[in-house]
């Protein structure tokens, strides 16, 4: 059985391509035959990942722990280019995470009332497929073309599928989002282009910068262009407008993939590139992260608790936590980087809860607006035990998985900066101020005037079990993951000792600094 | 007299065998057109596609010199056949659709085209100056025509008037050159003077033996603006979009294909061949035309809402990553190719989009405007799909093929080290989704109007929702599975070319 998994790797990105590329074609036939084929394209991934998830410790392993190596040329071997696909402990969990939310936005997609249904879960199946590649890829041009490949949908989803102001916020986005991945491009480029070897293979470049590393200049010029287009993509400080609006603009499923996994391909990226190949760059621009990182924090953890609008607010909750990523990696250390990682994974889950339930609790009241609403509750008692149990995992409470990675990141983070802890933990202390007051806005008290006719008119039914299916699939792996944590964390800490991520990354800041 | 004679005796008339069956198949189509004029689109494509199978039947990489000189034949001029070879076929696709549309004589504009391809393949193949002058002024000749085709529209007149100015222009800026070049080279006082100075070879002596002569450098730049002019770049892309706008659709994505594919590959034969002793000293030159070219085109495309224009300025923005290859492949020896393959990208890009801009267009071919693509996506799926494939590929997104060739001409110029070229091509590329994205978000995203502004559009929505036959999808499907699995996988276009 095991020989057929780095076939499964290649099946679980093929396989939703081309049940995508099928759906446009299937304009005419029946709406159920439609959602049983596209349900096929979510659900086979999403089992393949986990299937894999549960064989990597038992696999063969080769350098840097990747597993499932399979190697498919594709016409440019002459520029170091073919699609290598495998996994390591680091891309492991987002691989993870890219299977199950897709799922998750895919069931919900598929019980949506979208028009023209056929183009809607095709776009979304290309997308899914880009995303399961970009976490599968060793190859760093793969790596780029399928984040671009996931990227491409989105603009389209929005501005046909989009909410207010769709038309607009689908452009800036695109061109926000363009610029980002052309520099991060320009930055690989450079990293190609400076190694001498002629190989875009991640494994080649590793090692080969392992025995010769770069000039401190060199690493620094390419590691700035990376964080900065990395940092557009993920939302870093200064350059985080686009997301907001976009996530506001997205039709649910949308955002879910978009927030959940697509923008952790920055961050993916610093980690298993530019930190490893370029550690003097990170030395160089560590500080400035932190700085930049903690504005995420602090800056857009007020904006934040300013919001009324429930999608907005959840649309900058997730810049806000992006901060904690950043800080992980800026300490450079197995416990700052592993729980990065860990957060990745746990605020994917998490973020795409919220959107889920957001919409869900648009669908019962019409409105996002957070001070009209109040006492729903009492109507779906349900979906605000859901909606309690994901604010409390985006704050990161123990028991769900989120609380394990903030950890990992404060400890980390005590051996960088200590004074870098209080805004840091203050930051959790916001997020549960505006996530409690959502809660207590949004379900309890009285209805306000506003939503009170609404609420009387016996319209508003309680979570059905069409929608419970995606919410269950998110929040038990939250859960897994908190009480169970090693499951997740012994690959990742397994990966970066094997890569002496440490070592590698001590070794050259000590020596620059 | 004594080298006509060596011309007839040497039997080399079987290596230009394609242009030949070019000019045959021409003649045919003019004589076709007094018995049987039903038949000449039918033997048009028969007789191309017949060609297009010689040309890679003969295909072999032998380098080699004819006609005492006047023409070299290496791998490179044949990969310029064939790719002459499919705008022409697909100029003539186009062609076709717009007589469906316009009351006019419709046998010549093929014989036309059909010139013009040969006369374009000859240019590429041309190693004398004397040769690489008759046939760009045939091909300029024949494209004035095109360009003025349509007698009956101010736009194409206009347009005709201004390429003829313009064009006669460039063609005496490249005389002069030449004739700089041959007198200099001439001259018996300086070391490896020629008797033959417009023969390449020679002339490639002459120059590495003086690379610094004023007059050299002169003509050379003399020749240069002559082929900016084709190319479109700056300071010779004035022209572009008025008669890209003028101009009938099909000559329009002659122009921008065809045209400024030869002018590329031109510059790239002399820089390799003659002028290559002055490779370092033109590339400052060179580089600053790129940059100006990139951000010119790019940035009035922006404003463009004319979709003939928005092409025309976004051509010139290619133009200008096209110059930063060429720049590139001076220090790079794989960066031709990569210039080859860029052009293949833009060849299959174009068309994809031109083909959408002839079905969509009305009996005014000179008003096409952003506009009449709303809703496209909505009341004709292919049409729709075709644009996005075509523009997504022109703007360099994967998984479509334009993005590789966008990525191996950003990692020439990375290793050629022109890290501002490369900077403000990036840049170039952002602003380039402007437009682009904002052409599919026409097409694609649905408006929310007044009813009553919907019922005054129903003529226009009528006029616009043009219905495709089997042969019409067959060829867009063609070129958007070109270009999405050349985007995946190179392996066939890749080995020809590297």
């Amino acid at each position: 059985m095991t020989h057929l998994n780095p076939f499964l790797l290649q099946l679980s990105i093929a396989f939703p391509f081309v049940v995508g590329l099928t759906m446009f074609m299937a304009g005419g036939t029946k709406k159920l035959s439609l959602k049983c084929l596209s349900f096929l394209g979510f659900a086979v991934p999403c089992l393949i990942a986990i299937w894999l998830f549960f064989q990597y410790q038992m696999a063969e392993k080769i350098d840097y722990s990747y597993a499932f190596f399979s190697n498919l040329p594709t016409g440019l071997q002459q520029f170091g280019i073919s699609l290598k696909l495998g996994l390591n402990g680091i891309s492991l969990p987002l691989y993870l995470l890219a299977g199950i939310v897709g799922l998750a936005a895919g069931l919900y997609a598929i019980n949506s009332i979208a028009e023209r249904l056929h183009l809607y879960l095709g776009l979304l199946l290309i997308m899914y497929s880009g995303l399961m590649g970009t976490f599968a890829s060793i190859d760093v041009f793969f790596f780029y073309f399928f984040h671009e490949l996931a990227l491409i949908p989105t603009f389209i989803m929005i501005g046909i599928w989009g909410g207010r102001g769709r038309r607009g916020t689908a452009m800036e986005l695109t061109i926000y989002l363009t610029l980002g991945a052309m520099l991060s491009l320009a930055g690989l480029i450079a990293i190609y282009a400076v190694s001498d070897i002629h190989s875009f293979d991640l494994i080649t470049i590793k090692n080969y910068l392992a025995q010769s590393p770069l000039s401190y200049t060199l690493q620094k010029n390419i590691f700035g262009l990376l964080l900065f287009g990395f940092g557009i993509l993920i939302s870093l400080f200064p350059f985080h407008s686009w997301a907001p609006k976009g996530y506001t603009a997205s039709p649910t499923s949308v955002a879910m993939l978009h927030a959940g996994v697509l923008k952790k391909f920055g961050l993916y990226g610093l980690i298993q590139i530019a930190a490893p190949l370029l550690p003097s760059g990170l030395g160089h621009w560590a500080y400035l992260l932190a700085i930049l990182a903690l504005c995420n924090i602090i800056i857009i953890g007020l904006v934040t608790m300013a919001q009324r609008d429930l999608k907005q607010m959840v649309a900058y909750s997730s810049v806000m936590h992006m901060g904690y990523a950043f800080l992980g990696i800026v300490s450079a250390s197995v416990l700052g980087l592993g729980g990065a990682v860990l957060l990745m994974f746990a605020h994917g889950l998490s973020v795409a809860l919220l959107f889920l339930l957001g919409t869900m609790v648009y669908h019962r009241t019409e409105s996002y607006d957070m001070n009209s609403l109040g006492g729903l509750s009492q109507k779906a008692p349900v979906l605000c035990g859901f909606f309690v149990a994901a604010v409390f995992a985006s704050i990161g409470l123990p028991g769900f998985a989120n609380f394990w990675a903030e950890i990992a990141i404060f400890l980390g983070l005590w051996q960088f900066a200590p004074w870098m802890l209080y805004p840091a933990i203050a930051g959790v202390v916001i997020s549960a101020i505006y996530g409690l007051r959502a809660i207590a806005n949004i379900f309890f008290g009285q209805p306000s005037p506003q939503f009170k006719e609404r609420f009387n008119q016996s319209s508003i039914q309680d979570i059905s079990i069409k929608e419970k299916i995606p919410v269950f699939i998110l929040l038990i792996a939250l859960l897994v993951v908190g009480f169970w944590p090693r499951s997740i964390t012994q690959p990742i800490n397994q990966t970066l000792l094997d890569n002496k991520v440490e070592a590698i990354l001590t070794a050259q800041i000590g020596v620059t600094n | 007299m004594e080298i006509f004679r060596a011309i007839a005796e040497t039997n080399d008339w079987y290596i230009i065998a394609p242009e030949i069956s070019l000019g045959i198949l021409a003649l045919t189509i003019l004589m076709l057109d007094c018995f049987f004029p039903k038949l000449v689109p039918a033997i048009l494509l028969i007789g191309q596609a017949a060609i297009l199978g010689l040309t890679i039947f003969i295909f072999e990489p032998l380098v080699g010199s004819y006609f005492s000189g006047l023409i070299q034949i290496g791998t490179l001029s044949q990969i310029m056949r064939i790719f002459f070879l499919l705008s022409s076929i697909l100029v003539s696709y186009l062609a076709y659709i717009y007589f469906l549309k316009q009351k006019l004589p419709r046998s010549e504009f093929y014989v036309l085209i059909l010139i013009v391809t040969g006369a374009l393949m000859l240019l590429v193949e041309s190693s004398h100056f004397l040769m690489l002058f008759v046939a760009l002024e045939t091909v300029t000749v024949g494209l004035l025509i095109l360009v003025a085709y349509c007698r009956t529209s101010v736009f194409s007149l206009e347009a005709g008037l201004k390429y003829l100015i313009l064009a006669a222009l460039s063609s005496s800026l490249l005389l002069f050159g030449i004739v700089l070049l041959y007198g200099v080279g001439g001259n018996p006082t300086l070391p490896e003077f020629t008797n033959d100075a417009m023969n390449f070879t020679a002339l490639g002596h002459f120059i590495d033996a003086n690379p610094s002569n004023l007059l050299v450098k002169l003509g050379i730049i003399l020749i240069i603006s002559g082929l900016a002019f084709k190319i479109g770049a700056f300071p010779f892309q004035i022209w572009i979009p008025d008669v890209y706008q003028g101009a009938p659709t099909p000559v329009t994505a002659l122009l921008a294909v065809s045209s400024k594919a030869a002018g590329v590959v031109v510059l790239i034969n002399l820089f390799n061949g003659p002028f290559v002793a002055l490779q370092s000293f033109f590339t400052p030159f060179l580089s600053a035309t790129a940059i100006i070219t990139i951000l010119f085109g790019n940035i009035t495309a922006v404003s463009q809402t004319n979709v003939k224009r928005l092409m025309g300025l976004s051509g010139i923005s290619h133009a200008g990553y096209l110059i930063l290859g060429v720049v590139a492949a001076f220090s790079i020896q794989w960066g031709n190719a990569a210039v080859i393959f860029y052009l293949f990208t833009y060849l299959l890009g174009s068309f994809a989009v031109f083909c959408v801009m002839s079905h969509m267009s009305g009996v005014n071919d000179a008003d096409q405007d952003l506009h009449d693509y709303e809703d496209l996506a909505k009341n004709n799926p292919i049409l729709g799909t075709t644009l996005l494939v075509g523009l997504g590929s022109l703007a360099g997104i994967p998984p479509l093929v334009g993005f590789i060739g966008k990525l191996l001409l950003f990692i020439a110029a990375f290793q050629a080290q022109l890290y501002l070229l490369l900077g403000v091509a990036v840049f170039g590329v952002v602003i380039s989704t402007y437009y682009y994205f904002g052409w599919i978000r026409d097409a694609f995203f649905f408006v929310w109007k007044d009813s009553k502004d919907r019922e005054t559009e129903v003529y226009h929505s009528t006029k616009r929702t043009p219905l495709l036959t089997i042969p019409d999808r067959m060829v867009l499907i063609i070129i958007v599975l070109f270009t999405l699995l050349l985007g995946v996988y190179q392996g066939a276009i890749g080995g020809l070319i590297f």
